[in-house]
């Protein structure tokens, strides 16, 4: 390992050292590049933990309504993989969080997996998180990223077993990424009962942190899953927010927002 | 083609993977690209399914429905006025259009619904394009009341009006989608978000030889029935093995079926007929395998239509069946081993298609299935009009009624 890969590797499990991180999800270029930005800035302001940077794609299957339209719209504005890159790279500059790329496989395989990875790792990210690539078909792109000391992160599901919970946590590096509920990506009214349980099902056996995700939009979800999760993802709430409110108001709401969820964690 | 008429059968002893390896691929094709939600399903469907194909009981009630209800074995027939018209061998046609419903869709549909019932799954969920993978799985789930889904793009629903009004009927609720190009692969996309989140009571049905392991490997051997009749068919009938198979490829799961009892004698060349659009140069298509790059789509690597930056592109095709920017992962496999030749007509060729066998024949064939006529008028010449040509006539064409009439008015 180089330097700066233990860097970045230090960099995604520092988050977890002295607080619950809440990581926003926003869709790359959304709903404009400079909304994009500023919104990012602002969540790092109101004390996200990381961010997670959407790559979009034609086909996200793993997604729901809201972050559906908001990769529609950014392939419209031309936010493909290599524009991805640089709006992450230029980003870099000016915040000093982690920064995790979310995304489907395919763009990925087209660009290589060599000349992404070492892209992304210019572009100063410290993690991937692709949905669908579980860890059975995930051998390749594990050890390019870990030539380039890129984390993986990957997805512990309610219908996990426990033999593969196990072997997920082995397969993540820093953490995993809980899913609240079987189902795609989307705000939901309430936490539901069974989430509990699969977090506690996850805590016996992980060794690694984990966050939890799909579905917190609130900052009650996050005080009743405050002891069950070491970190709290938030995306289409935060997308929605995006869509909905005006250009100009749009970093603002979501300072309010990440800073009422950063709170509920504490 | 054409070659002595008393040819032999030639195994070569190259192999055509009878099975896809433990992690679901043909080659370097297929695995299981899905959500971490949907894969400890993926592993019990394929115990499931590993079971019941073993399984007597489980064969004889697939076998019987299917000709008790679905009338099998469907007729091997040699089209004579049509041979005599294109002088290209004698023209074989396997009237999978003879089904209840009026295609091919059915073997598989029944054989999935059967697990879905061995399984205690009270709802089934179907993609569908020209919804004859739809109406097959409304019909099947009327007969063992079962609830039935059906996402359907919102442009197919318009020009497959018929078969809206026939699931319908058939007490199934369609879904219209409207993401992307409202076409086969949002609706694919919609069915297997329904899936990840219902993924504990629901069965998905996928109609074609494509998605996640075990998919393509299972409706393979739903559909392989196609094949394994028509070989004896051509003994019995014809005396004879076929020189030449030809059957359309949108998913590929008519072809397949069609091909995989012949797949290991070499001297049977066989070709996929996939949908040309308005032409490979004018980007306008659903050449798949023509045109394709490999890539990863709906659970499995394969070919697909994508732009440089691997983004899904939309096809084109006036066929619904056929308008699908990727295709099952055995049929890359058989096309980079050369043992099938893929070839491409277009939507103007398959209407005179249409219209040909309509005419010279009686026969109303599936817009799909047209094409797989179309692609006679690429073979050679056959002078003596001697070598024996299989077709696969996937359905038939009563849903495309509407789209034809249109296209010949436009045209005319
Ligand atoms: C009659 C008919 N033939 C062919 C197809 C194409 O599917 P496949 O390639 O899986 O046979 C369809 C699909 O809807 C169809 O309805």
């Amino acid at each position: 390992m180089t330097q700066s890969t233990r860097r970045r590797h230090h960099e995604l499990t520092d988050i977890f050292a002295d607080a619950r991180p809440v990581i926003p999800f926003i869709t790359a270029g959304y709903p404009t590049k400079r909304v994009f930005q500023d919104t990012i800035r602002a969540a790092v302001d109101a004390g996200a933990g990381a961010v997670e940077i959407g790559m979009p794609f034609s086909d996200p299957l793993a997604d729901g309504p809201a972050i559906q339209l908001s990769s529609q719209v950014a392939l419209e504005h031309g936010i493909d993989l290599p524009e991805v890159l640089k709006l992450t790279e230029d980003l870099r500059r000016h915040i000093d969080v982690p920064l995790i790329l979310m995304g489907y496989l395919n763009p990925l395989m087209q660009m290589g997996f060599e000349r992404f990875a070492r892209r992304a790792v210019d572009a100063g990210v410290s993690g991937t998180i692709i949905p669908d690539c579980p860890v059975g078909e995930a051998k390749e792109w594990r050890a390019v990223s870990r030539d380039h000391g890129l984390a993986n992160i990957f997805l512990i599901a309610p219908t996990t077993t426990d033999e593969r919970i196990a072997v997920i946590d082995r397969a993540s590096t820093a953490f995993s990424y809980c899913v609240s509920v079987a189902g795609v990506t989307g705000a939901r009214g309430d936490v539901a009962a069974s989430t509990r349980k699969f977090l506690q099902r996850v805590a016996a056996i992980a060794k690694k942190p984990y966050v939890v995700g799909f579905g917190i939009s609130a900052p009650r979800h996050i005080k009743e899953l405050k002891h069950l999760a070491h970190g709290f993802v938030v995306g289409s709430a935060l997308v929605r927010i995006l869509r909905d409110e005006p250009a100009k108001m749009a970093p603002l709401e979501a300072h309010r927002f990440i800073r009422s969820l950063v709170r509920a964690a504490k | 083609m054409a070659k002595s008429r008393t040819k032999q059968s030639k195994t070569t002893g190259r192999t055509f993977l009878r099975r896809p390896s433990r992690a679901g691929r043909f080659g370097v094709y297929g695995g299981q690209y899905v959500p971490e939600t949907l894969i400890p399903a993926l592993e019990q469907l394929t115990t499931d399914f590993e079971m019941a194909w073993a399984s007597p009981e489980f064969r004889a009630a697939y076998r019987s429905i299917l000709s008790e209800y679905g009338g099998r074995p469907t007729p091997l027939y040699e089209a004579e006025r049509l041979s005599e018209r294109l002088q290209r061998g004698r023209i074989i046609l396997k009237r999978e259009d003879l089904n209840h419903t009026g295609s091919h869709k059915l073997n598989n549909v029944v054989g999935q619904v059967l697990l879905a019932v061995r399984s205690a799954k009270k709802r089934v969920i179907a993609e569908t394009g020209a919804g004859q993978h739809g109406v097959a799985t409304a019909t099947i789930a009327a007969k063992f009341g079962l609830s039935c889904d059906v996402y359907m793009g919102s442009l197919d629903v318009e020009r497959q009006a018929p078969n809206v009004q026939r699931m319908e009927l058939l007490g199934a609720r369609v879904i219209p989608v409207d993401s992307g190009a409202r076409t086969l692969k949002d609706a694919t996309n919609e069915a297997i978000r329904d899936w990840v989140t219902n993924v504990d009571s629901t069965f998905y049905v996928i109609g074609s030889v494509v998605g996640p392991h075990p998919y393509p490997y299972m409706v393979r051997e739903f559909q392989r029935i196609i094949g394994d009749e028509a070989k004896k068919q051509f003994q019995k009938q014809i005396g004879q093995s076929p020189d030449s198979l030809v059957a359309c490829v949108g998913g590929g799961s008519n072809a397949i079926g069609f091909f995989t009892a012949f797949m290991n004698d070499e001297s049977i060349e066989m070709i996929g007929v996939e949908a040309g659009g308005c032409g490979l140069r004018s980007g306008q298509h659903a050449a798949t395998l023509v045109a394709g790059r490999i890539g990863v789509l709906h659970g499995s690597a394969s070919y697909l239509l994508q732009s440089a930056t691997g983004q899904i592109t939309v096809p084109h095709s006036v066929s619904a069946g056929l308008d699908y920017p990727g295709v099952g992962p055995e049929h890359a496999f058989l096309r980079d081993s050369g043992r099938v030749r893929y070839i491409s007509v277009t939507d103007h060729e398959a209407l005179d298609a249409f219209q040909l066998l309509a005419e010279t024949e009686g026969i109303l064939p599936a817009l799909e299935s047209a094409h797989a006529i179309a692609a006679l008028k690429k073979l050679p010449r056959d002078q003596k009009n001697a070598s024996i040509i299989g077709v696969c006539l996937s359905g038939r064409g009563d849903k495309d009624l509407a789209t034809v009439v249109n296209a010949l008015e436009n045209t005319s």
